[in-house]
């Protein structure tokens, strides 16, 4: 048995929209030597409807960490949002400050046959890729450096906020964890104005201009620096800056053509994975190829 | 006072209209437990991305209201959901109002109160149906089996019982029925 071994928590979006990403963790996964449990009865995380009834969220969540503590695994993530709630819920459970709550929800789960009893751990598989696996064994399965490449990360919100529930693995103010993960492909990783601005994913039901103003703020600053690329490490704010792009280029009348893709694409095409088959990059959006070109000119043309 | 008409109208607040417990509800509310906090420095307004690109969202204005007791006017309108939920201010608030969970507590108060917006609706109605918020298809079943990928379930049907049992309809106004 693997010494990394994990339920990989898909989520919604994954599920449904993100078949490029979830491809491409399962790829340098099996690089990296992380082994994946799937469970089939993973549900979404609860977050959706943490506004319209907390303790409904807070069900629903820790009957996703019951289902992997059966399993007897640590839950990996994708989607940062579903990192930070169920995050919460099984920091909220293990404190032992919550004992009532705790036994309410098992109560409430117990006819289904569940009883969560608090051991699971949540982390966000870049964080794990940080601080688990560690920079020196990922930079060890970098076989292809894309060196000449500047990138942009992205972080996010719920990948590092609020602090208090991510034991202090980066800084809210000026993180480095990405940066750190994208400069051992051998990119560049580059700054720019409002690298920690939200993607506005989390309004798009609500206010759907509201949030294409504040991905429009961030396409703009990328534009500014020239990113080669924008580099995500959750599936809705890859929707934000990939699938909307173009709609919001047209609209303002700029050409942003700016390709987004997932971490684990970008180290992906560090570790020789063929970009379509392996990486799914035919997926995204705004066309990769350019990129890809970029890079086999700057290697001297398919070596 | 050139651009007194460009700026926001001047409203009066009268206080008959006022409900002096709505903070003490709020503060009661999980994830309100630090309005009274609040000293209005603004520093939550200053980082807010969603205010920078639309001033009908300002956080330290509805914690104002709130601790006003401008109940109705907070609970039916628009702007408690305008909150993108991106934790800045929460990082920052020197106060440690933990705003953007008071957001939350506000909006299940909200809700209660029978101020369910179409799209939160929605989710619920997702939720209960396939137990996420978007419907997996044949075709990201056909597309993962190509690639030798464990396939979804369609359904995850526990999940209307889960959100029945946690008294969702309590909120949500609707029968609790799981079929």
């Amino acid at each position: 048995m693997s010494e990394h071994r994990f339920a990989l928590f898909l989520g919604c979006t994954v599920s449904v929209r993100g078949f490029n990403y979830e491809l491409s963790t399962r790829k340098v996964f099996s690089k990296l030597g992380i082994e994946i449990v799937d469970i089939p009865g993973f549900s979404c995380c609860g977050f959706p409807i943490d506004s319209v009834h907390h303790h409904s969220a807070m069900a629903v969540a820790v009957r996703n960490l019951a289902l992997a503590e059966a399993e007897g695994v640590d839950i990996l993530t994708l989607c940062s949002a579903c990192t930070g709630h169920l995050t919460k819920a099984a920091k909220y459970y293990a404190d032992g400050n919550h004992k009532e709550e705790l036994k309410k929800v098992n109560e409430e789960l117990a006819d289904m046959g569940y009883e969560y009893k608090g051991n699971v751990k949540v982390k966000h598989f870049s964080r794990f890729l940080f601080e688990g696996i560690g920079l020196d064994k990922v930079k060890e399965a970098v076989t292809e450096p894309l060196t000449g490449l500047k990138v942009a990360p992205h972080y996010g919100c719920h990948y590092i906020k609020p602090s208090e529930l991510f034991d202090g693995f980066d800084s809210p103010y000026f993180p480095e964890s990405l940066d750190k993960l994208i400069e051992i492909t051998g990119a560049e990783s580059i700054s720019y104005k409002d690298k920690l601005q939200c993607c506005g994913g989390g309004i798009l039901a609500v206010s759907e201009n509201t949030s294409m103003d504040m991905v429009k703020q961030k396409l703009d600053h990328l534009k500014e620096v020239e990113a080669d690329a924008l580099i995500v490490i959750c599936p809705f704010c890859d929707i934000m800056y990939d699938e909307y792009q173009p709609t919001i280029g047209a609209k303002a009348d700029v050409k942003y053509d700016i390709p987004v893709l997932y971490y684990t694409q970008l180290l992906g095409l560090a570790m020789g994975f063929h970009p379509r088959k392996d990486l799914a990059v035919n997926k995204n959006q705004v066309k990769v190829r350019p990129l890809l070109k970029k890079l086999e000119s700057i290697r001297g043309g398919g070596e | 006072m050139s651009n007194k008409e460009d700026s926001a109208p001047e409203e009066s607040v009268s206080m008959d209209d006022l409900d002096p417990d709505f903070k003490h509800m709020v503060a009661k509310e999980p994830g309100g437990e630090n309005i009274k906090k609040c000293f209005a420095c603004g520093t939550c307004a200053a980082i807010c991305p969603v205010l920078s690109v639309n001033d009908s969202y300002n956080p330290r204005r509805i914690i104002r209201m709130v601790l006003l007791g401008m109940k109705e006017e907070v609970l039916s309108s628009e702007f408690i959901w305008l909150c993108s939920g991106c934790y800045s201010c929460y990082e920052r608030c020197p106060r440690d109002v933990k705003i953007t969970s008071l957001m939350g507590a506000i909006r299940n108060i909200a809700v209660r109160e029978g101020h369910l917006p179409k799209a939160m609706g929605a989710a619920v109605d997702l939720l209960k149906k396939f137990g996420r918020i978007l419907e997996v298809s044949e075709f990201e079943n056909t597309v993962r089996a190509k690639k030798g990928i464990p396939e979804l379930e369609f359904e995850i049907s526990e999940i209307k019982k889960v959100l029945n049992k946690a008294g969702i309809h309590e909120a949500t106004k609707e029968d609790g029925n799981d079929e």
